[in-house]
């Protein structure tokens, strides 16, 4: 297997982006992480494109072909397109195929984009839309709700490890922070512990600011197989290790309610992978979808003991300056969580990190950084490390 | 909910708790399955009726309901695990109050939802407190 670096990187402005159509935020991904890594379409070998629900978002299938085609990739070029789908994750699932296609040696250059325009629905089809990440059957049918399916994990959690409501709402209060500083985030404004538990209840006990919001965004990244990556760049970003593991559809189905096995798993591999441990890792974006989802995450993935989430948090040892500086970039909370898009983001982030270019949301000589990416309630997780150094 | 055929093929799971057990390493699957997790194609699957008591091991409030359940807010959403082993997500019925972790709950047949003024009602079970 070939090494594999990051040559160029680009978001789009996360939020509500009613002026623009899925396919006008992917080309501006696209074409900006092209621009980045100095490369020209004839030199593209394949385009890998995450997203979760083109079908119920915009009545749109065959995303891949329609991205493809709209990027100038397909009329004269003809470049292989294929999306990839696996809910929250499609975009860290999306990077891996792109990885995966360097390493092989089937492909040189390869873009890894994700998208998702969610507001061209309604809120509640929206909502329907995400529920679908969950088991229709068993879990929808019943009259769960994705918000409803993370309160029950948070409920355990509190009742076994003591974790309060505040200490969730700190999860909120530091991405809200972060996003204030990041050029594309969809909230820039910084909210209180207060602004959270007086916001309204969605399902007890998580409130309407314990959940991140409905985002219309994309984002893209270059590979290039690391031998030539200096060619387009000086500051290529190497990858360490790509990761992923699957859990039951059905939360109730899960060995540990307070406990994604899946990230748990992915993450040991992704260790095992680039023989480091969780203390070498400099920052981290996880998938804080919920506030109780980021405690799980900084505890699976080895930055906190099991329980011990909530304090951690609370403690500031998860603040940029702290520890182990999760979501830098705002998170899913406050930079916005355009499904498809949000693997993709979390590396742009890293990248951006790595390379020393995050302004005032830096993370001062950060080395490893690390990606961590959930579909549905936790039956897919993926991870990537990045390392500055080859 | 919107399709039938696919709330009407599982009627008999959903109205009376009927899953499925594997002969084979003794596992009980509600919901039902078919293909042993355990044993895999060695796996003997047959169906078997849950008791329907158990008890709660999460459970939340749900304000913001699921399309099709505007009108139950507040309801209470469960994992509920049954006595036989499986566990399942279903409402809980009764004040919300007074539902805690580690409740004892029985399985009773309620009303789940409609399609509208005109759709399809949709039947099947939800739990309530059990003396223990």
């Amino acid at each position: 297997m070939r090494d594999v670096a990051i040559i160029g990187v680009k978001n789009t402005k996360f939020g509500e982006l009613w002026g623009k159509s899925l396919r006008d935020i992917v080309v501006e991904a696209g074409a900006g992480a092209l621009e980045d890594a100095g490369v020209g379409g004839k030199e593209i070998d394949s385009l890998y494109v995450g997203n979760m629900s083109g079908g119920r978002f915009i009545d749109q299938e065959h995303i891949g072909a329609l991205i493809a085609d709209y990027s100038g990739l397909s009329k004269n070029l003809h470049v292989p397109a294929t999306r990839v789908e696996a809910a929250c994750a499609s975009g860290g699932l999306a990077l891996r195929q792109a990885i995966m296609a360097v390493a092989s040696g089937y492909n040189d250059i390869v873009i890894a984009a994700g998208a998702e325009k969610m507001t061209d629905v309604g809120s509640e089809e929206a909502s329907s839309a995400l529920a679908a990440a969950a088991d229709r059957e068993w879990e929808g049918m019943t009259g769960a709700t994705f918000p409803g399916i993370y309160a029950m994990i948070a409920r355990l959690h509190m009742h076994r490890y003591g974790t309060t409501s505040e200490q969730l709402a700190e999860v909120a209060v530091k991405n809200h922070k972060n996003g204030s500083s990041n050029p594309i985030a969809q909230y820039k404004n910084r909210i209180t512990v207060d602004d959270v538990l007086n916001s309204i209840m969605v399902a007890d006990p998580l409130h309407i600011f314990d959940c991140s919001p409905i985002t219309d965004g994309a984002s893209s990244v270059v590979l290039a197989p690391a031998d030539i990556a200096h060619k387009y760049t000086d500051t290529p970003i190497y990858i360490r290790a790509t990761a992923q593991a699957s859990d039951t559809i059905a939360l109730h189905d899960r060995r540990d309610i307070t406990t994604l096995d899946a990230t748990v798993v992915a993450a040991q591999r992704a260790y095992s992978m680039a023989k480091l441990r969780p203390e070498d890792i400099d920052l981290v974006e996880v998938h804080d979808c919920f506030t109780i989802a980021e405690i799980c995450a900084i505890e699976d993935l080895g930055f906190a003991e099991k329980g011990k989430g909530g304090i951690v948090t609370a403690n500031g040892e998860t603040a940029i300056g702290g520890r182990i500086p999760v979501n830098t970039s705002g998170g899913l909370k406050a930079c916005g969580h355009p499904v498809g898009a949000t693997g993709i983001k979390q590396a742009v982030e890293i990248v951006t990190q790595l390379r020393g270019e995050a302004g005032k949301r830096q993370v001062e000589g950060a080395e490893y950084g690390m990606t961590h990416n959930v579909g549905g309630s936790g039956a897919t997780a993926v991870v990537h490390i990045f390392s500055r150094e080859r | 909910m919107s399709s039938v055929p696919r709330f009407w093929r599982s009627i008999g799971s959903r109205y009376n708790l009927e899953g499925t057990r594997c002969k084979e390493c003794g596992e009980y699957f509600y919901p039902p399955r078919n293909f042993c997790v355990n044993c895999r194609r060695i796996g003997h699957i047959e169906p078997y009726k849950f008791k329907g008591t158990g008890e709660i091991i999460s459970y939340t409030i749900i304000h913001t309901a699921a399309e099709g359940f505007e009108d139950q807010t507040p309801y209470t959403l469960a994992i509920i695990q049954l006595d036989e082993g499986p566990r399942l997500t279903s409402q809980v019925v009764g004040d919300p109050e007074n539902i805690h972790i580690g409740m004892r709950v029985r399985s009773v047949f309620r009303k789940l939802g409609e399609d509208g003024e005109r759709g399809m009602i949709y039947y099947g079970t939800k739990f309530v407190p059990a003396e223990s």
